[in-house]
Protein backbone atom coordinates (compact mmCIF):
# COMPACT_ATOMS: atom_id res chain seq x y z
CA UNK A 1 0.00 0.00 0.00
CA UNK A 2 3.09 2.37 1.14
CA UNK A 3 4.84 1.59 -2.21
CA UNK A 4 1.56 1.97 -4.43
CA UNK A 5 1.16 5.48 -2.61
CA UNK A 6 5.19 6.27 -2.87
CA UNK A 7 4.60 5.61 -6.96
CA UNK A 8 1.02 7.14 -7.31
CA UNK A 9 2.99 10.86 -5.82
CA UNK A 10 5.94 10.37 -7.98
CA UNK A 11 4.27 10.05 -11.04
CA UNK A 12 2.31 13.23 -10.27
CA UNK A 13 5.31 15.45 -9.82
CA UNK A 14 6.84 14.13 -12.70
CA UNK A 15 4.76 15.97 -15.20
CA UNK A 16 5.78 19.46 -13.28
CA UNK A 17 9.23 18.25 -13.12
CA UNK A 18 9.10 17.77 -17.16
CA UNK A 19 7.68 20.95 -17.77
CA UNK A 20 9.47 22.99 -15.65
CA UNK A 21 12.68 21.83 -17.42
CA UNK A 22 11.54 22.38 -20.71
CA UNK A 23 10.04 25.97 -20.35
CA UNK A 24 12.51 28.27 -18.84
CA UNK A 25 11.05 31.38 -17.47
CA UNK A 26 11.29 34.35 -19.82
CA UNK A 27 14.43 36.72 -18.93
CA UNK A 28 12.76 40.26 -18.15
CA UNK A 29 9.79 37.81 -16.44
CA UNK A 30 6.07 37.48 -17.60
CA UNK A 31 4.91 39.68 -20.03
CA UNK A 32 4.30 43.33 -18.09
CA UNK A 33 2.11 45.21 -21.10
CA UNK A 34 0.65 44.70 -24.68
CA UNK A 35 2.90 46.39 -27.52
CA UNK A 36 0.41 47.54 -30.17
CA UNK A 37 1.88 46.72 -33.68
CA UNK A 38 2.04 50.68 -35.02
CA UNK A 39 4.60 51.76 -32.20
CA UNK A 40 6.79 48.79 -33.38
CA UNK A 41 10.33 49.83 -34.99
CA UNK A 42 9.78 49.40 -38.89
CA UNK A 43 11.27 46.00 -39.90
CA UNK A 44 14.31 45.93 -41.63
CA UNK A 45 14.66 44.89 -45.09
CA UNK A 46 14.82 41.14 -45.80
CA UNK A 47 17.63 41.08 -48.89
CA UNK A 48 19.03 44.73 -49.38
CA UNK A 49 19.29 45.51 -53.27
CA UNK A 50 22.36 47.88 -52.64
CA UNK A 51 24.86 44.99 -53.16
CA UNK A 52 22.70 43.59 -56.10
CA UNK A 53 22.50 46.62 -57.94
CA UNK A 54 26.43 47.49 -56.99
CA UNK A 55 27.11 43.64 -58.69
CA UNK A 56 25.64 44.23 -61.80
CA UNK A 57 26.75 47.50 -62.20
CA UNK A 58 30.53 46.09 -61.34
CA UNK A 59 30.32 43.28 -63.65
CA UNK A 60 28.96 45.33 -66.66
CA UNK A 61 32.20 47.56 -66.54
CA UNK A 62 34.54 44.31 -65.54
CA UNK A 63 33.18 42.15 -68.83
CA UNK A 64 33.53 45.14 -70.95
CA UNK A 65 36.86 46.18 -69.89
CA UNK A 66 38.16 42.52 -69.91
CA UNK A 67 36.92 42.15 -73.39
CA UNK A 68 38.46 45.70 -74.55
CA UNK A 69 41.91 44.11 -73.37
CA UNK A 70 41.38 40.87 -74.77
CA UNK A 71 40.75 42.44 -78.29
CA UNK A 72 43.88 44.60 -77.65
CA UNK A 73 45.99 41.26 -76.59
CA UNK A 74 44.84 39.99 -80.14
CA UNK A 75 44.83 42.97 -81.91
CA UNK A 76 48.78 43.14 -81.09
CA UNK A 77 49.64 39.68 -81.82
CA UNK A 78 47.88 40.11 -85.32
CA UNK A 79 49.72 42.87 -85.92
CA UNK A 80 53.33 41.54 -84.50
CA UNK A 81 52.71 38.48 -87.26
CA UNK A 82 51.71 40.55 -89.44
CA UNK A 83 54.57 42.71 -89.78
CA UNK A 84 56.79 39.33 -89.60
CA UNK A 85 54.91 38.02 -92.82
CA UNK A 86 55.39 41.13 -94.87
CA UNK A 87 59.09 41.16 -94.00
CA UNK A 88 59.48 37.59 -95.36
CA UNK A 89 57.40 37.68 -98.34
CA UNK A 90 59.89 40.93 -99.41
CA UNK A 91 62.58 39.05 -98.42
CA UNK A 92 61.10 35.74 -100.14
CA UNK B 1 38.42 55.82 -89.74
CA UNK B 2 40.65 56.77 -86.96
CA UNK B 3 39.75 60.45 -87.05
CA UNK B 4 35.97 59.24 -85.85
CA UNK B 5 37.10 56.63 -83.78
CA UNK B 6 39.28 58.58 -81.40
CA UNK B 7 36.49 61.24 -80.65
CA UNK B 8 33.88 58.33 -80.26
CA UNK B 9 35.97 56.09 -78.27
CA UNK B 10 36.15 59.78 -75.84
CA UNK B 11 32.37 59.72 -75.71
CA UNK B 12 31.99 56.22 -74.89
CA UNK B 13 34.22 56.63 -72.24
CA UNK B 14 32.56 59.91 -70.39
CA UNK B 15 29.13 58.20 -71.44
CA UNK B 16 29.83 55.56 -69.19
CA UNK B 17 31.90 57.21 -66.72
CA UNK B 18 29.11 59.10 -65.92
CA UNK B 19 26.20 57.45 -66.11
CA UNK B 20 26.21 55.80 -62.62
CA UNK B 21 25.86 59.18 -61.62
CA UNK B 22 22.90 60.01 -63.80
CA UNK B 23 20.99 56.84 -62.96
CA UNK B 24 21.94 57.25 -59.28
CA UNK B 25 19.57 61.09 -59.45
CA UNK B 26 16.60 58.48 -61.08
CA UNK B 27 13.15 58.49 -59.37
CA UNK B 28 13.45 54.77 -57.14
CA UNK B 29 10.71 53.01 -58.39
CA UNK B 30 7.54 52.44 -55.98
CA UNK B 31 7.34 48.20 -56.45
CA UNK B 32 10.51 47.16 -57.03
CA UNK B 33 12.66 49.87 -55.30
CA UNK B 34 16.85 50.47 -55.62
CA UNK B 35 17.29 46.90 -57.43
CA UNK B 36 15.34 48.37 -60.69
CA UNK B 37 18.15 50.67 -61.14
CA UNK B 38 19.81 47.60 -62.64
CA UNK B 39 17.46 48.29 -65.68
CA UNK B 40 19.66 51.30 -67.08
CA UNK B 41 22.26 48.69 -68.74
CA UNK B 42 20.28 45.63 -68.40
CA UNK B 43 17.74 46.94 -71.07
CA UNK B 44 20.24 48.46 -73.17
CA UNK B 45 22.94 45.34 -73.13
CA UNK B 46 19.31 43.34 -73.84
CA UNK B 47 18.60 45.86 -76.95
CA UNK B 48 22.46 45.52 -78.39
CA UNK B 49 22.07 41.49 -77.91
CA UNK B 50 19.51 41.63 -80.65
CA UNK B 51 21.05 44.50 -82.59
CA UNK B 52 23.96 42.35 -82.91
CA UNK B 53 22.23 39.47 -83.71
CA UNK B 54 20.38 41.39 -86.67
CA UNK B 55 23.35 42.40 -87.87
CA UNK B 56 25.29 39.23 -87.51
CA UNK B 57 22.27 37.08 -89.31
CA UNK B 58 22.25 39.67 -92.09
CA UNK B 59 25.65 39.76 -92.74
CA UNK B 60 25.74 35.98 -92.59
CA UNK B 61 22.90 35.60 -95.53
CA UNK B 62 24.95 37.96 -97.27
CA UNK B 63 27.83 35.96 -97.35
CA UNK B 64 25.40 33.04 -97.67
CA UNK B 65 23.79 34.21 -101.31
CA UNK B 66 26.54 36.40 -102.42
CA UNK B 67 30.18 34.99 -100.88
CA UNK B 68 31.56 37.91 -99.84
CA UNK B 69 34.19 37.06 -97.26
CA UNK B 70 34.09 40.72 -95.86
CA UNK B 71 30.26 40.12 -94.74
CA UNK B 72 31.46 37.35 -93.52
CA UNK B 73 34.08 39.04 -90.96
CA UNK B 74 31.37 41.06 -90.43
CA UNK B 75 29.07 38.50 -89.24
CA UNK B 76 31.80 36.95 -87.37
CA UNK B 77 32.41 40.25 -85.14
CA UNK B 78 28.50 41.16 -84.53
CA UNK B 79 28.52 37.34 -83.38
CA UNK B 80 31.07 37.80 -80.90
CA UNK B 81 29.33 41.04 -79.50
CA UNK B 82 25.81 38.99 -79.26
CA UNK B 83 27.61 36.76 -76.64
CA UNK B 84 29.46 39.53 -75.12
CA UNK B 85 26.03 41.88 -74.59
CA UNK B 86 24.09 38.95 -73.86
CA UNK B 87 26.16 37.76 -70.92
CA UNK B 88 25.78 40.74 -69.59
CA UNK B 89 21.98 40.38 -69.93
CA UNK B 90 22.27 37.00 -68.36
CA UNK B 91 24.02 38.26 -65.27
CA UNK B 92 22.56 40.94 -64.77
CA UNK B 93 18.59 40.01 -65.01
CA UNK B 94 18.91 37.13 -62.13
CA UNK B 95 20.45 39.84 -59.78
CA UNK B 96 17.22 41.90 -60.63
CA UNK B 97 15.35 39.14 -60.27
CA UNK B 98 16.65 37.76 -56.84
CA UNK B 99 15.06 40.99 -55.17
CA UNK B 100 11.78 41.72 -57.53
CA UNK B 101 10.65 38.23 -57.99
CA UNK B 102 12.33 36.04 -54.59
CA UNK B 103 14.84 33.65 -57.08
CA UNK B 104 17.53 34.04 -59.35
CA UNK B 105 15.85 32.11 -62.07
CA UNK B 106 12.36 31.13 -63.17
CA UNK B 107 12.01 28.81 -66.75
CA UNK B 108 9.42 31.63 -68.14
CA UNK B 109 9.16 31.99 -71.67
CA UNK B 110 11.35 35.35 -72.01
CA UNK B 111 14.01 34.34 -69.52
CA UNK B 112 14.45 30.49 -71.00
CA UNK B 113 13.63 31.99 -74.97
CA UNK B 114 16.88 34.45 -74.27
CA UNK B 115 19.13 31.32 -72.97
CA UNK B 116 18.76 29.92 -76.19
CA UNK B 117 19.76 33.06 -77.94
CA UNK B 118 22.62 33.21 -76.59
CA UNK B 119 23.26 29.78 -76.91
CA UNK B 120 23.02 29.88 -80.52
CA UNK B 121 25.48 32.47 -80.93
CA UNK B 122 27.85 30.72 -78.75
CA UNK B 123 27.58 27.79 -80.74
CA UNK B 124 28.33 29.75 -83.55
CA UNK B 125 31.59 31.31 -81.93
CA UNK B 126 32.63 27.52 -81.30
CA UNK B 127 31.72 26.42 -85.14
CA UNK B 128 33.64 28.98 -86.41
CA UNK B 129 36.68 28.41 -83.75
CA UNK B 130 36.61 25.07 -83.92
CA UNK B 131 34.74 23.92 -87.13
CA UNK B 132 37.66 23.62 -89.72
CA UNK B 133 37.80 24.48 -93.60
CA UNK B 134 34.67 25.04 -94.43
CA UNK B 135 32.80 25.82 -90.95
CA UNK B 136 31.90 29.28 -91.99
CA UNK B 137 28.98 28.04 -94.18
CA UNK B 138 27.19 25.92 -91.14
CA UNK B 139 27.91 29.01 -88.67
CA UNK B 140 26.30 31.39 -91.30
CA UNK B 141 23.05 29.45 -91.51
CA UNK B 142 23.26 28.86 -87.59
CA UNK B 143 23.15 33.10 -87.14
CA UNK B 144 20.56 33.05 -89.64
CA UNK B 145 18.57 30.92 -87.06
CA UNK B 146 19.92 32.89 -84.34
CA UNK B 147 18.32 36.22 -85.85
CA UNK B 148 15.29 34.77 -86.99
CA UNK B 149 14.67 33.74 -82.77
CA UNK B 150 15.43 37.22 -81.73
CA UNK B 151 11.38 38.39 -82.03
CA UNK B 152 10.31 35.55 -80.34
CA UNK B 153 12.31 36.81 -77.75
CA UNK B 154 11.28 40.40 -77.91
CA UNK B 155 7.40 39.71 -78.05
CA UNK B 156 7.47 36.81 -75.49
CA UNK B 157 6.77 38.81 -72.76
CA UNK B 158 3.38 39.95 -74.54
CA UNK B 159 2.43 36.53 -75.52
CA UNK B 160 2.87 33.92 -72.81
CA UNK B 161 2.69 34.66 -68.83
CA UNK B 162 5.53 35.69 -67.72
CA UNK B 163 7.37 37.57 -64.20
CA UNK B 164 9.36 39.62 -66.63
CA UNK B 165 8.39 43.38 -67.30
CA UNK B 166 6.29 43.59 -70.60
CA UNK B 167 7.88 45.70 -73.76
CA UNK B 168 5.76 48.49 -72.89
CA UNK B 169 7.74 49.39 -69.87
CA UNK B 170 10.05 51.38 -71.94
CA UNK B 171 7.59 53.40 -73.94
CA UNK B 172 5.78 54.36 -70.91
CA UNK B 173 9.20 55.67 -68.37
CA UNK B 174 8.26 58.50 -66.37
CA UNK B 175 9.83 61.74 -66.94
CA UNK B 176 12.93 61.37 -64.71
CA UNK B 177 13.43 57.47 -65.75
CA UNK B 178 13.31 58.36 -69.27
CA UNK B 179 16.23 60.66 -69.59
CA UNK B 180 18.36 58.61 -67.83
CA UNK B 181 17.62 55.35 -69.91
CA UNK B 182 18.06 56.76 -73.27
CA UNK B 183 21.43 58.65 -71.94
CA UNK B 184 22.62 55.10 -70.96
CA UNK B 185 21.32 53.31 -74.52
CA UNK B 186 23.56 56.13 -76.54
CA UNK B 187 26.09 55.08 -74.10
CA UNK B 188 25.97 51.66 -74.88
CA UNK B 189 25.21 51.96 -78.67
CA UNK B 190 28.63 54.29 -79.37
CA UNK B 191 30.19 51.31 -77.61
CA UNK B 192 29.19 48.83 -79.47
CA UNK B 193 29.93 51.00 -82.61
CA UNK B 194 33.52 51.32 -82.15
CA UNK B 195 33.59 47.19 -80.48
CA UNK B 196 32.51 46.44 -83.19
CA UNK B 197 34.98 48.30 -85.66
CA UNK B 198 37.54 47.20 -83.61
CA UNK B 199 36.70 43.41 -84.06
CA UNK B 200 35.88 43.88 -88.03
CA UNK B 201 39.65 45.40 -88.03
CA UNK B 202 41.21 41.99 -86.15
CA UNK B 203 39.38 39.46 -88.58
CA UNK B 204 40.55 41.75 -91.68
CA UNK B 205 44.37 41.78 -90.29
CA UNK B 206 44.08 37.83 -89.57
CA UNK B 207 42.38 37.72 -93.53
CA UNK B 208 45.69 39.38 -94.58
CA UNK B 209 48.02 37.25 -92.29
CA UNK B 210 46.13 34.28 -94.17
CA UNK B 211 46.90 35.27 -97.58
CA UNK B 212 50.06 36.36 -96.93
CA UNK B 213 51.23 32.51 -95.00
CA UNK B 214 49.79 31.09 -98.46
CA UNK B 215 51.70 33.87 -100.62
CA UNK B 216 54.94 31.98 -98.68
CA UNK B 217 54.04 28.89 -99.39
CA UNK B 218 53.35 29.29 -103.30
Amino acid sequence: MKRTVLLLAILAMMPGAVLGAQQPAPPGGAQADFVPVNTLPPQADQLPAAPLVIGAYAFVWVALMAYVWLLWKRMTKVERELADLQRRVQQH
Amino acid sequence: MSRVFVPLLLIAMVLFASAPLVVANTPVEQTMGLVQKIFYYHVPSAMLMFVSAFVCGIASAVYLFRRSPAADRVAAAAGELVVLFGLIVLVTGPLWARKAWGVWWEWDARLTSALLLWMIFLAYLLVRRFGGPGSEKLAGAMALFGMANVPFVYFSVNYWRTLHPKTSVVPTLAPGMRGAFWFCVAAFVILYVLLLTLRKRLEDRQATVEQLYLALED
